[in-house]
């Protein structure tokens, strides 16, 4: 995977993850023309198209566009398994999650993100264990007091 | 984990702002303080000073000031700093920066830290912005980690290590070793690792893809294992264990049975198992099917196999499911080339999808489609794509117009099909058509000289119904101009025919040259046209003579300066008005900006007389000439009107009855050198001649003219004299005269000396 975004209807960011090196420039060029091209879509669409030499992968959950880019030799359908994975997980995570919980707890969002994938690809696939290693991680964070070392 | 109070509250007074002005205000204060804060030394709130400043980011706003704090964040003793430090790095530090390098010092530190939540920062920050130095710095700690350390450390250090490689090729030799002894791991997310690092190891080296060879009966192991054991809760994805897993297992299958008999064999049975046990009611389970068919198609597998998978492929044709459609349609792109016939049984299916609402499946149905395209089905998929050309989204007319147009070109069935066609697709979309459509057209149906009355009236027909696909109505004007004769004589018999008068046709072409629809291109068309019609026609020429004048003060300078030439042609050459329409048999009179007059005065300065030997001088040709060039002694030579005859014919040129020798001389002055183009013109009107021609014949001396097309641009010209006299010839010589533009060799001749009846 060469980056994920999550935008709203109306366009707004909500989380970036890009895994290739791109200058703040060009995210922010390829951000712009890729969300205003997905939300041109209509509803009953296909969930793929190809954009520049990428292909790209979206699905729509509620008020959210999950949206992956993706190399020519990847599996177009286990990418939509992956975004629904995360949206497991997120789901799991914040109980019923629901857009306005990403946006006040995006960092969050972000270490679940790098729980599941690492380097643009998968590293877990059992999603208990990755709901257990942020739980922890968590925890770690809350003992705040005491010095790791 | 309890939420962080001071940045969700700054997300609130950001929300609450009304307008765009507003909200730079906000963040511009809030800046300042986190930026402030940033100079403090420490203080308990640097975490949540650096998530805020991260939420601005996303934004869109500016925040390389934060860098320095990550470095600082990620140096520090406390996890929750380290984990938005590492957060920090990784959204506002890329490999470009040179503040990436300070950071590698604490990711070398924390990769070996006691806690295995900090190892796990630094291996994903590394894994997803470490540069190429900092790979390689730090390859030789992952690799330690690879084989040294538990499950959760170990999948992450794989794909750390599959980005080192990625950015630093030559490493790859480094993680080999410790790649093959992960995959007898039973942990589910290492074997998955190791599995992305093999596949990354294998793509980029052939050397190590040969020696990973080895592990197909493993992999294959591996993949039975998950496909036929029970139930595990842990990885199952409705019904399928661990789709993830399997995925990438055929994946890496894939890459090590290309080209190899023996390892495409050890994974065929297991193909073939996945292929037919897999549950593909739900989407995960089609995307298994898809990995395995994409494998099974670029191996070398059976063909019972092969079957099975195209097969498959036409299951997801008629799925539901449009992205599987679309996935289907894809892949069976990709083997059209190779697996044609099998593709071929699924046509019916694809030819179906032409009519789907999504605009990228109908893309991908259309280039199947015309891919599928042969001659045994040409007719039946023609119609299919010309009734998915009428309703079909405009960005994707042009490719389907030149597909069908390539698609008739090599199966037309017959000519008048071809014509057919060609025609119903300029009707439909004429507009986006390319534009050598209209002269390739044009010279289709000069080849098909038994179809030219059917051709005329269709497109008299279609001309009448719609004028506004100037392709369609630019050839039709020029079939109109060339053929008109068939269209009056009132019989056709492919076709009814239509009784019309000579107004009426006349009536069709103003319409053209008046409307504002019509481009300048087209009015030229239509106006040279009508000027054609004038040696077609018996009774109007008078019309014509005043349409023509009108268009001599049109704005369009074009239009202009043909009209001006036709008008001189009817007051000064009006006896020459037969031949020289009769020559310009132009396939695109649009580019072709030929002067008439300069033409045919350009004619008359090649035919030179030169003595009285009985010498000819041949010129630029024109068959089924008579009476050619008797011009010695200034005889008389008057034009006789020539009767229309198909286009292919040009014809006859002879003399002005009030010209002699001492005028043509005359007339070679002030004549500019003849447009380029010309000479192709020349070069047409050349090789449409007939082969031999006898061009004189007089007192026992006959002389024919052969004519043989060298090349594109070079003409051999024979002549041929013979001498049927009881006396000898003697000092027969040949010179030739062509315009300008045309070079002009001379082949020695054989005989200077003609003999009786010896024919050289």
């Amino acid at each position: 995977m060469q980056f994920m975004l999550l935008f709203s209807r109306q366009g707004k960011l909500r989380l970036q993850k890009w895994y290739v090196p791109l200058s703040d420039k060009e995210k922010k060029k390829i951000t712009r023309e890729l969300v205003q091209t997905v939300l041109a879509r209509k509803p009953k669409m296909c969930s793929f198209l190809e954009w520049r030499d990428l292909k790209i992968v979206y699905k729509r959950y509620a008020s959210l566009y999950f949206c992956c880019a993706i190399e020519d030799q990847d599996n177009e359908l286990i990418t939509l398994e992956i975004i629904h994975r995360y949206v497991e997980l997120l789901d799991k995570y914040f109980g019923s999650v629901c857009e306005l919980d990403i946006i006040f707890n995006f960092e969050k969002a972000y270490f679940i993100l790098d729980e599941f994938l690492l380097g643009g690809e998968a590293q877990e696939t059992s999603k208990k264990n990755v709901l257990k290693a942020i739980e922890q991680a968590d925890l770690l964070q809350e003992l705040n007091a005491f010095n790791v070392n | 984990m309890s939420p962080s109070v001071p940045l969700q509250e700054m997300i609130r007074a950001i929300r609450s702002a009304r307008t765009q002005c507003e909200e730079r205000g906000v963040i511009q204060r809030e800046c300042a303080a986190i930026r402030a804060q940033f100079r403090q030394s420490d203080n308990g709130g640097r975490s949540h000073n650096l998530a805020k400043l991260l939420y601005v980011h996303m934004l869109g706003y500016p925040a390389h000031f934060g860098q320095m704090e990550c470095v600082r964040m990620i140096a520090s003793p406390r996890y929750s700093e380290k984990r938005v430090g590492y957060l920090g790095a990784m959204m506002l530090l890329d490999e470009k920066q040179d503040a990436s390098l300070l950071i590698t010092n604490s990711i070398k530190n924390d990769l070996s830290h006691s806690n295995q939540y900090v190892q796990s920062l630094a291996l994903c920050t590394l894994a997803c912005m470490g540069s190429a130095e900092m790979c390689r710095d730090l390859a030789p700690e992952i690799d330690r980690l690879l084989r040294a350390s538990n499950s959760y450390i170990k999948k992450k250090a794989a794909l750390c290590a599959v980005h080192i490689v990625r950015k630093v090729h030559d490493l790859g030799e480094l993680f080999t070793p410790a790649a093959r002894s992960l995959l007898a791991e039973k942990n589910h997310g290492v074997l998955h690792g190791a599995v992305v690092l093999i596949t990354e190891l294998c793509e980029r080296n052939q050397e190590t893809l040969e020696r990973f060879r080895k592990t197909v009966p493993d992999l294959v192991q591996i993949m039975k294992g998950l496909v036929i054991s029970g139930y595990s809760p842990e990885h199952d994805v409705a019904g399928i264990s661990d789709p993830f897993l399997q995925v990438r297992i055929l994946r890496l299958l894939r890459i090590l049975g290309r080209n190899n008999e023996g390892a495409s064999d050890a994974m065929n049975d297991l193909l073939a198992q996945v292929a037919t046990n897999t549950d593909s009611t739900k989407t995960v389970g089609n995307a298994v099917l898809y990995e395995t068919v994409l494998t099974v198609l670029h191996i070398k597998s059976e063909s019972g196999l092969r079957v099975l998978a195209v097969n498959i492929l036409g299951r997801f044709l008629l799925n539901n499911d449009r992205n599987i459609r679309y996935i289907a349609m894809i892949s069976l792109q990709k083997i059209v080339g190779t697996d044609h016939n099998a593709v071929q049984r699924h046509r019916g299916t694809i030819v179906d999808c032409l009519k789907d609402q999504d605009a990228s499946v109908k893309r991908r149905a259309l280039d199947l489609s015309l891919a599928l395209v042969s001659a045994s089905n040409v007719r039946s998929m023609m119609k299919e794509l010309l009734l998915f050309l009428s309703s079909c989204p405009p960005e994707l007319r042009a490719q389907a117009a030149s597909g069908i147009f390539n698609a008739a070109e090599r199966y037309a069935p017959s000519q008048r099909w071809h014509i057919d066609t060609i025609l119903h697709v300029l009707t439909t979309a004429g507009g986006d058509v390319r534009d050598e459509t209209v002269p390739n057209l044009i010279q289709l149906i000069t080849n098909a000289s038994e179809l030219h009355c059917y051709t005329v009236h269709k497109l008299y027909r279609a001309l009448l119904t719609d004028i506004s696909q100037q392709s369609l109505v630019q050839v039709a004007c020029w079939c109109i101009g060339e053929y008109g004769d068939l269209l009056l004589r009132g019989e056709c018999q492919e076709t009814e025919p239509v009784q019309v008068t000579e107004d009426d046709v006349l009536d069709a072409l103003e319409t053209v040259l008046q409307s504002h629809m019509s481009s300048p291109a087209t009015r030229g068309f239509a106006l040279t046209a009508t000027m054609k019609l004038s040696t077609r026609i018996t009774d109007n020429v008078d019309r014509i003579r005043s349409i023509v004048s009108i268009y001599g003060s049109c704005i369009d300078v074009e239009l202009q300066q043909r009209a001006v030439e036709y008008n001189a042609l009817f007051r000064k050459y009006d006896h020459m008005r037969y031949a020289t329409i009769l020559l310009v048999h132009s396939n695109n009179v649009h580019t072709v900006s030929i002067s008439f007059e300069r033409f045919v005065l350009k004619m008359q300065s090649s035919v030179f007389c030169s003595g009285s030997n009985r010498q000819v001088s041949p010129l630029v040709f024109l068959p089924q000439v008579c009476d050619l060039l008797d011009l010695l002694g200034g005889s008389e030579v008057t034009l006789q009107p020539i009767p229309a005859v198909g286009g292919t014919a040009p014809g006859l040129f002879t003399n002005t009855s009030s010209t002699t020798g001492g005028d043509l001389l005359d007339l070679l002055g002030g004549l500019e050198p003849a447009p380029p183009f010309f000479c192709s013109e020349l070069s047409y009107l050349i090789f449409s001649a007939a082969p031999t021609v006898q061009v004189y014949e007089k007192a026992g001396v006959a002389l024919t003219l052969s004519c043989e097309k060298q090349s594109d641009s070079g003409l051999t010209v024979t002549l041929t004299a013979s001498n049927s006299t009881d006396s000898d010839i003697s000092s027969f010589t040949l010179q030739a005269a062509v315009p300008k533009v045309c070079l002009i060799k001379h082949a020695i001749p054989t005989h200077t000396h003609q003999q009786t009846s010896f024919l050289c």
